[in-house]
């Protein structure tokens, strides 16, 4: 048989890790490309503004003053509300998916669950704003603010369209996110160790909560962190149900923005340059506060990976 | 040396003849791979020390020892695979037909084509039982597709498998009995006219009979390449090898032909192990 | 005594237990109404002018999406285009050569950040990268900010899916004298086929639902997709302006374009997922 020229193989390697190596690297690219970006296209407001920018309720296109602490609220609040909601509901279906369930009714459940994931944010939008904000509206606000509504998060009219209403729309969207890793979390505890649990007589209750959840705490709060992360990002959802307006208002049942609602409803309509500018600083800031969020939640998770045999 | 063990090592005394000539000191077996001073790190931890041998030519080495003591890690640094990974170096001298193959300068292509290797775990390629056995073929080699098709069943031939699968060299490699995913890993490594075969345990995952099988086909291989071979089953090293090494701790202990290692062991630690006191 | 304590303990736990079966529940009535709501309202927009005309002005009869869905097949194939063999040959670098090095480390750590920035963000970028130095928005714009989105999801379960490949079947591809390249090609990825295929499968569903990185790169239109260098129309951006519309029959539009969209995206990633459950047969 006649021999192959095998000298272009080196070549061929080195050139191989060289353009695998490159397309790795773009990931920094990307990363510092829109940090660069977003400061460089929000100058003339943060010059114009500095840091009056994050305590000014302003919010005047007219005046083109503008400020962004009611979309900074609206943003924590409604994940607030959002994570309330989600991670005890999350930890009760790790729970049963991983513990209580059946393994083939645990696997149809947990695929269920995980379909809630695949769903478009725009159609959660789209539900939120024409069924579910109803709802709220009729069978949940209006009667919260019959019997509690002498508290200032009960008071005002029951519009659907509102915090509470995005908050727990949120909350489901993130629950997918959460109680999969969370259950992951509980099947990655060694059968030996819930074993001496149940050994001992305690009940299933007792051996998760003073046995699993304290032996994978770490890797329970890590999956709060994404959720977080997903909640404070999401945009379509929210700019549906949650009514745009730059107030603030103590009331769950009153509208407000978040700065992903803000960015969506008025990106295209920013004609002057201050006024987009303005939103872009907008856009920093949620980038800084998602950045730092996944920076801790990446660090975080990476002590889980390297203590899994030692939870306790 | 009273109430030894003797594994079943009548075989090997039927070899002697050549055998006792060498250890006779009449004949020198001419070495295929001479290794000097091989001394192997996996970052700060050296697993091997000083190791010097001589492979001979067209014979079957068997290289023994206790789990952990380094006869994998010696055997992959003659075909270099262990550069895969990082952290992992050799230092000393390894000579195949003249040439130091640690030497950055060696062509480690051509290497790996000449000094073949069987893992533990058969390996098939997730393709057809021809694919598996023509990869090798095409990677090195100008072919027609007739030539091919030739060489293909050669190589299936030598390795004792063509019979059972020439009905069905479309299926996947991976569909056949682990005996024979073992021998079409053969046939590929031969496929490409190697000149020394590596064997890393090869039966350890594999049926006592088709052991046997692959254990014959060790014999009639012999005759063509240098053979290395693996094993922590010292009844199979008794049965098939012509040498037999004995490593601890990363040190080649002892190193002679495989009857009078099995017989008449001249170190301590060899007899011990080799009568099962300690393994 | 310790008979009540007993029963106190009993209770709790099954207490809990209904709970964590309630709480399944919720998740499972919840998707169910979604599902169910969307189909109700989206149906009754489906009609043959649906599917085949351009969006009329709202009062005017006889309009649909067609439009739409072409550009949204557009953007999501040429985003696909873009990301796909950038996520993969990240994912290659990932497992085959960075592995533990520092370089591979930080690489991973940041494709991970980027996983989690919010869509709107990366639209935002995009829009400042190529919207402004060119001067008007396009389709092609949008691709890339799907593609950027894409990048990161593709290279992960293109690292993870290497990793599964068992060392020794590497290691026998190398020691044939396989070059690494030809090894990655003609051996790894014929063994991690189906993970992969999967994983680029429901990223794609993923990213053809999106509508926040399109809102300014993309846009939406009325005509036809003519040029991928101009204002594309698409499902999702279509919907939004839609629903926000105070016209009932462009929101009857939005559920049925919200129909096609969910349908596409549900039936895209149940396919993936089953092929995935039915190509474990390799792995012996």
């Amino acid at each position: 048989m006649t021999k192959k020229n095998i000298g272009a193989h080196a070549l061929a390697d080195r050139l191989f890790r060289f353009v695998t190596g490159t397309a790795a690297a773009l990931a920094f690219v990307i990363i510092a490309g829109i940090f660069v970006e977003l400061v460089r296209n929000s100058s003339l407001s943060l010059r114009e503004f500095g840091f009056e920018f994050l305590y000014s309720l302003e919010w005047n296109p007219v005046k083109q003053t503008f400020g962004a602490v009611s979309s900074i609220y609206g943003t924590l609040v409604s994940t607030c509300i959002a994570m309330i909601i989600a991670v005890p509901m999350s930890l009760v279906i790790a729970l049963f998916l991983a513990e209580l369930a059946h393994p083939t009714l645990s696997q149809v459940v947990g695929y269920g669950i995980e379909l809630l994931a695949a769903i478009p944010s725009i159609i959660y939008g789209m539900w939120g704003l024409f069924v579910f904000a109803p709802f709220m509206a009729d069978h949940v606000e209006a009667p919260l603010e019959q019997w509690l509504g002498f508290l200032p998060i009960f008071r005002g009219p029951p519009m659907g369209i509102g915090m509470l209403t995005a908050g727990i729309i949120l909350a489901l969207m993130i629950l997918p996110f959460v109680s999969a890793f969370m259950r992951d979390v509980f099947n990655m505890v060694p059968g030996v160790v819930k074993e001496a649990g149940y050994g001992m007589g305690a009940t299933t209750w007792e051996v998760t909560a003073q046995v699993i959840i304290p032996y994978g705490i770490k890797g329970l709060v890590g999956a709060s962190f994404i959720g977080l992360g997903r909640a404070l990002g999401e945009t379509m959802a929210v700019t549906f149900v949650i009514g745009n307006s730059h107030s603030v208002s103590a009331s769950l049942f009153h509208a407000g923005n978040s700065i992903a609602s803000t960015l969506a409803n008025e990106f295209t309509e920013a004609s002057e340059p201050l006024y987009l500018h303005a939103l872009v600083e907008l856009g920093l800031i949620l980038f800084i506060i998602t950045l730092a969020i996944q920076i801790i939640a990446q660090l975080w998770l990476r002590r889980l990976g390297k203590s899994i045999g030692g939870g306790l | 040396m009273e109430d030894m063990i003797i594994p079943d090592i009548t075989k090997a005394i039927q070899r002697t003849g050549y055998e006792t000539a060498v250890v006779s000191g009449q004949v020198k077996p001419v070495p295929k791979i001479s290794v000097r001073n091989l001394n192997f790190f996996y970052d700060r931890c050296q697993a091997l020390i000083d190791n010097t041998i001589d492979i001979a030519e067209k014979k079957v080495t068997a290289i023994i020892g206790p789990s952990g003591c380094g006869k994998s890690t010696h055997i992959r640094v003659y075909n270099r695979i262990f550069e895969l990974y990082r952290g992992q170096r050799a230092i000393g001298e390894v000579i195949l037909d003249g040439r130091n193959i640690l030497e950055p300068s060696v062509e480690l292509i051509e290497l790996r084509r000449k000094v073949g290797m069987i893992f533990q775990k058969p390996t098939p390629f997730p393709m057809s039982i021809f694919d598996n056995v023509a990869y090798g073929i095409q990677l090195h080699y100008q072919v027609s597709r007739n030539e091919l098709a030739e060489r293909v069943e050669q190589a299936l031939k030598a390795a004792v498998l063509w019979e059972e699968v020439k009905d069905i060299l479309q299926n996947p490699g991976m569909a056949l009995s682990g005996g024979q995913q073992q021998r079409l890993c053969i046939a590929r490594a031969i496929s490409i006219e190697p000149e020394v075969i590596l064997m890393d345990e090869p039966t350890s995952a594999i049926d006592p009979v088709a052991t046997a099988k692959i254990e014959e086909l060790i014999e009639s291989l012999k005759l063509r390449y240098t053979i290395v071979i693996v094993t922590h089953n010292m009844q199979q090293a008794a049965r098939i090898s012509d040498y037999t090494a004995f490593f601890y701790e990363g040190r080649i202990i002892e190193f002679g032909t495989t009857s009078q290692i099995f017989t008449n062991p001249s170190k301590k630690q060899t007899e011990d192990y080799i009568t099962g006191r300690f393994g | 005594m310790r008979l009540r304590r007993t029963m106190y303990r009993k209770i709790l736990n099954q207490t809990v237990n209904l709970t964590a079966l309630l709480s399944a529940c919720i998740g499972l009535f919840f998707l169910a109404w979604i599902i169910v709501e969307v189909m109700k309202r989206g149906i009754t927009a489906f009609n043959i002018d649906f599917f085949t005309k351009l969006p009329t002005p709202p009062g005017v009869e006889g309009g649909g999406v067609a439009n739409a869905f072409i550009g949204t097949l557009v953007i999501t194939v040429i985003s696909t285009l873009i990301g796909v063999p950038v996520g993969i040959l990240s994912g290659v670098y990932l497992s085959e050569f960075g592995g533990k090095s520092l370089l591979g480390k930080s690489v991973r750590f940041t494709l991970n950040v980027i996983m989690g920035i919010p869509s709107i963000i990366v639209g935002m970028f995009v829009y400042t990268l190529i919207v402004i130095p060119i001067g008007h928005f396009s389709g092609f714009a949008g691709s890339v900010a799907l593609a950027i989105i894409i990048v990161p999801v593709v290279a992960r379960t293109t690292e993870d899916m290497l990793n599964l490949v068992p060392p020794s079947l590497r290691e026998s591809a190398l020691a044939l004298g396989a070059p690494h390249w030809k090894t990655t090609i003609s051996i790894l990825f014929r063994a991690a086929k189906s993970g992969m295929i999967t994983g680029i499968l429901l990223a794609t569903a993923r990213i053809s639902g999106e509508t926040a990185p399109l809102l300014f790169t993309a846009l939406n239109s009325p005509y036809w997709p003519s040029s991928i260098n101009q204002p594309t129309a698409n499902l999702t951006v279509t919907i939004f302006n839609y629903a926000m519309s105070p016209f009932a029959e462009w929101q009857q539009a939005a559920w049925g374009a919200s129909l096609l969209i969910m349908a596409t995206v549900l039936a895209t990633t149940l396919t993936a997922r089953y092929i995935a459950r039915e190509s474990t047969s390799w792995k012996t």
